[in-house]
């Protein structure tokens, strides 16, 4: 019997994101869809940046998840339009990344605040981070340097 | 030329050059004179090379024989290549590198914003995702022109020799031929003349705020984008970044 597909997202609930862990790829909103085609399963992904070598291991760990999970085959699909926007992360993915040390996306074009010490007194170190899609900023209040998920 | 050979030049001129400047920007990895630019460098290459991965996989599509973006990438010689001299040109100092990215970026996001409208979907489609990118590299390459523009005497020196040394290959991006006229009949692609506008008017807003000068010269080298002659410094390029592939056909990870 097929797995139904609410059940289905529920489990890529628990697929997280290689490079910020603490978020799943459904919390990232690059999966755009999940529907069965007779006995293949296919994933529509998005992917965030061009270049981002996550992509990849992306679509691995949802198969391997999948897999796992007893769905014997899955078809995975880049879709590149509509492209990704930051305004498909969810809210609790926002709330996860504040959590983990991220200030995440605003349409003000940076930060409204630290992550860590919520001081709104924050300056821009570069347009680019540690992964495609962050930039380094500087809390001037606690003086510590942060990552800002940009708004794309 | 039928519209098929024309669609595959136009989507080799995108994808030639984001590939070559990509790995152009890509020689920086561990060199940039800060961390910030090191890593602000190494996240623009990956954009770009990101952005060639779908350029150059839809003309292989649109080729129909069988050639994948890699193929594309890695299998061609330097006569087959459909970048603009600028791209290809070498990194020089830092200030060099910056000016061209520059150039470059500012060339792209006006096309890009063009080609977002294109009447071809998948061009649209990928230039939609492109523009959210390079958006962030005009901004920095743009901040960065004027802050060593207008910073000691010497980056003012630097920046003012890589800006006249480098002007004479801005022309060849606006140069139409019959590549870009037929694209532009059919609503795919935008007029070059159109774009040169914009394009000059943000260049002169930064050079002015940079405090440099741009040359009166209006010479253009040419020769890039149609594949008739490239600058030396393209073979230069591909003996590295095509050795693997060279060396161990068909190698794969």
């Amino acid at each position: 019997m097929q797995a139904a597909l609410p059940e289905i997202w529920q489990w890529l609930e628990d697929v997280p994101d290689p490079e910020i862990p603490v978020i799943s790829v459904v919390d990232l909103g690059i999966v755009r869809d999940v529907a069965w085609h007779d006995a293949v399963l296919e994933v529509t992904v998005t992917p965030t940046y061009s270049g981002c070598p996550a992509t990849r291991v992306i679509s691995m760990d949802i198969e391997t998840a999948l897999r796992d999970r007893g769905i014997e085959e899955v078809a995975i699909k880049t879709q590149v339009a509509p492209a990704w926007t930051t305004d498909w992360l969810s809210d609790k993915g926002r709330a996860k990344l504040t959590e983990y040390g991220i200030a995440p996306p605003s349409p003000a074009g940076g930060p409204d605040a630290c992550p860590r010490c919520g001081s709104a007194q924050v300056e821009r170190i570069s347009q680019f981070g540690s992964t495609p899609c962050k930039a380094q900023w500087r809390c001037q209040s606690c003086l510590e340097p942060f990552d800002y998920f940009k708004c794309i | 030329m039928t519209d098929q050979d024309a669609l595959f030049e136009y989507l080799l001129r995108l994808g030639d050059n984001t590939l070559i400047l990509g790995h152009r920007v890509s020689e920086w990895c561990g060199h940039a004179p800060v961390l910030e630019e090191d890593i602000a460098l190494a996240n623009t290459a990956l954009d770009l090379i990101g952005q060639t991965q779908m350029w150059l996989g839809l003309a292989g599509e649109v080729e129909g024989q069988g050639r994948t973006a890699d193929d594309l990438a890695m299998l061609r010689d330097v006569w087959d290549f459909r970048n603009v001299l600028l791209v290809e040109q070498p990194n020089g100092d830092f200030g060099q590198t910056i000016l061209r990215q520059f150039l470059f970026d500012a060339f792209h996001f006006d096309l890009l914003t063009a080609l977002s409208r294109s009447r071809n979907d998948q061009i649209a489609g990928i230039a939609t995702k492109s523009l959210k990118e390079v958006t962030y590299h005009l901004e920095r390459s743009s901040e960065t022109v004027i802050g060593l523009g207008d910073g000691t005497d010497e980056s003012h020196r630097r920046m003012q020799s890589a800006l006249d040394l480098l002007w004479p290959y801005v022309g060849e991006m606006f140069v139409a031929d019959d590549v870009d006229t037929a694209l532009q009949t059919q609503g795919i692609a935008p007029d070059l003349a159109h774009l040169r506008q914009s394009f000059a008017a943000r260049i002169a807003d930064v050079m002015s705020e940079a405090t440099l000068t741009i040359p009166e010269n209006s010479f253009a080298h040419a020769g890039g984008k149609t594949g008739f002659r490239h600058s030396e410094h393209l073979g230069h390029l591909l003996t590295q970044m095509q050795w693997l592939q060279r060396a161990y056909p068909g190698a794969t990870w």
